[in-house]
């Protein structure tokens, strides 16, 4: 699965793209890991841009759901942004939206995760 | 063949509250509102043809029982919930006392798939015969220490009917009761199995109690050939897909989400999600089966499977 990342300061803009389903979700566990282990308290902010996904199955919704406790457990912040219109239906009929942080575009997601990261977002 | 819910609810038997009896009133007299019921008849065809559905009935109720009626003289059920002490009212009610055979296939022994079988008075008349068949070697323990004390005042000898038990083997075809029957075994605390039943080119799969891991895909491709091409795939749907693989992991069930995808893969009919969280109201299940219906809609390829949610009372023809 693809996985483009971009980097501004301490925030980490990690973009999926296609769909993450049963035959995709453990590729994006694999690719999400090793940006996974520096989301932690005074380490990386990571953000998920899910604006190149169209589609989310349970399987891909469980990784979504290990990569969060992942952070949590780890004192770091982890948000979901630009979610598509039909993943946005998937993530509230299976009620993820209240257990992941969900903002509507990646510079809230950016802004909600360091001050210095919005700045280097903001320059490009 | 007709399939018929005595007892949907999961976990405990739930009975309706006053405020909820309350609740439907109101929004009964409220649809009313606009029309012209100046007669016993048209109140009637309005709550039968124009009353939303949820509002009509209540999911309930009993804890799991579902018979499966392929027009035969013998009642063959799955689980003794409490929903199974109204079929044998109905049947002592319709037999005027002519004897009854009942085949009884068995998910697993957990209190709220047992607890009916003491009140099931067609037990307790001689002449009836009961055959309960179930994968667990502690099947007939588990039914005959509730009877008796401390738990209950009738002692197990003072059934009537002949009860005996059959150990069937999962993965294994037996034609039983009319049906082509095969059980597999399902992820739950002491295991439960799920059945399919085959019969004049019909499948029912009875699959409650069952949770399903998303990191096995062998698992679930395990499922979606069990469920395959099911006309009708009664589901444990107990809880949301989040609460299931969080809070509630090894919990010992599934999900309504889980319940579309496998049907989907499956290429199953119709999906009736059953085992209702014992805290949801009516309003609530209804809410999700809205939900589920819409994500079964948005997630469709070129199958597309009906969804329901089974209420104590609701039948289905296949």
């Amino acid at each position: 699965m693809r996985l483009d990342h971009a980097r501004f300061a301490d925030v980490v803009v990690l973009s999926p793209r296609g769909r993450v389903d049963h035959a995709t979700a453990e590729e994006l566990k694999t690719a999400l890991a090793p940006h996974l282990a520096r989301c932690a308290q005074g380490q990386d902010h990571v953000v998920l841009d899910l604006a190149g996904v169209d589609y989310v199955s349970s399987a891909g919704l469980r990784v979504l759901m290990l990569a969060a406790k992942q952070a949590k457990a780890q004192g770091g912040f982890l948000a979901v942004a630009a979610v598509q219109p039909l993943v946005q239906e998937i993530l509230e009929i299976s009620k993820f939206t209240l257990v992941l942080r969900t903002l509507p575009t990646v510079r809230d997601a950016v802004a909600a995760a360091s001050p210095t990261g919005l700045a280097a977002f903001e320059r490009g | 063949m007709r399939v018929r819910f005595w007892g949907t609810r999961g976990s405990i038997p739930v009975a309706t509250t006053s405020a909820a009896i309350r609740r439907k009133v109101v929004a009964a007299l409220t649809q009313a509102m606009t029309r012209d019921l100046d007669t016993p008849e048209r109140v009637q065809a309005f709550v039968e043809h124009e009353l939303d559905p949820a509002v009509l009935h209540t999911y309930g109720g009993e804890s799991s029982c579902v018979q499966l009626d392929a027009g035969g003289d013998e009642y063959v059920l799955c689980d003794l919930g409490s929903g199974v002490r109204g079929l044998g009212n109905h049947v002592l009610a319709t037999r005027r006392g002519a004897p009854a055979v009942f085949h009884v296939f068995m998910s697993h022994t957990h209190w709220d798939h047992i607890m009916g079988f003491p009140f099931f008075m067609p037990a307790y008349i001689p002449g009836n015969r009961i055959t309960i068949y179930g994968c667990h070697a502690w099947l007939e323990e588990a039914l005959r220490r509730q009877h008796g004390a401390p738990s209950f005042p009738v002692e197990w000898a003072r059934l009537g009917a002949e009860v005996r038990f059959v150990r069937l083997e999962p993965d294994r075809a037996y034609d039983l009761a009319g049906f082509r029957v095969r059980a597999k075994r399902q992820r739950h605390t002491g295991d439960s199995y799920g059945y399919r039943f085959e019969r004049d080119g019909r499948a029912v799969v009875y699959s409650t109690d069952s949770e399903h891991k998303l990191d096995e895909p062998g698992q679930t491709e395990a499922f979606a050939e069990f469920f395959r091409d099911a006309d009708l795939v009664i589901f444990d749907a107990q809880y949301s897909l989040a609460d299931a693989i969080s809070i509630k992991e090894d919990w010992g069930h599934s999900s309504n989400v889980v319940g579309v995808e496998l049907c989907q893969l499956a290429r199953a009919r119709h999906l009736c999600m059953f085992h209702h969280e014992p805290t949801y109201d009516d309003e609530t299940i209804a809410s999700v089966l809205a939900e589920t219906r819409r994500f079964e809609e948005i997630t469709r390829g070129d199958h597309a499977v009906q969804v329901s949610s089974a209420w104590d009372g609701m039948e289905l023809e296949l």
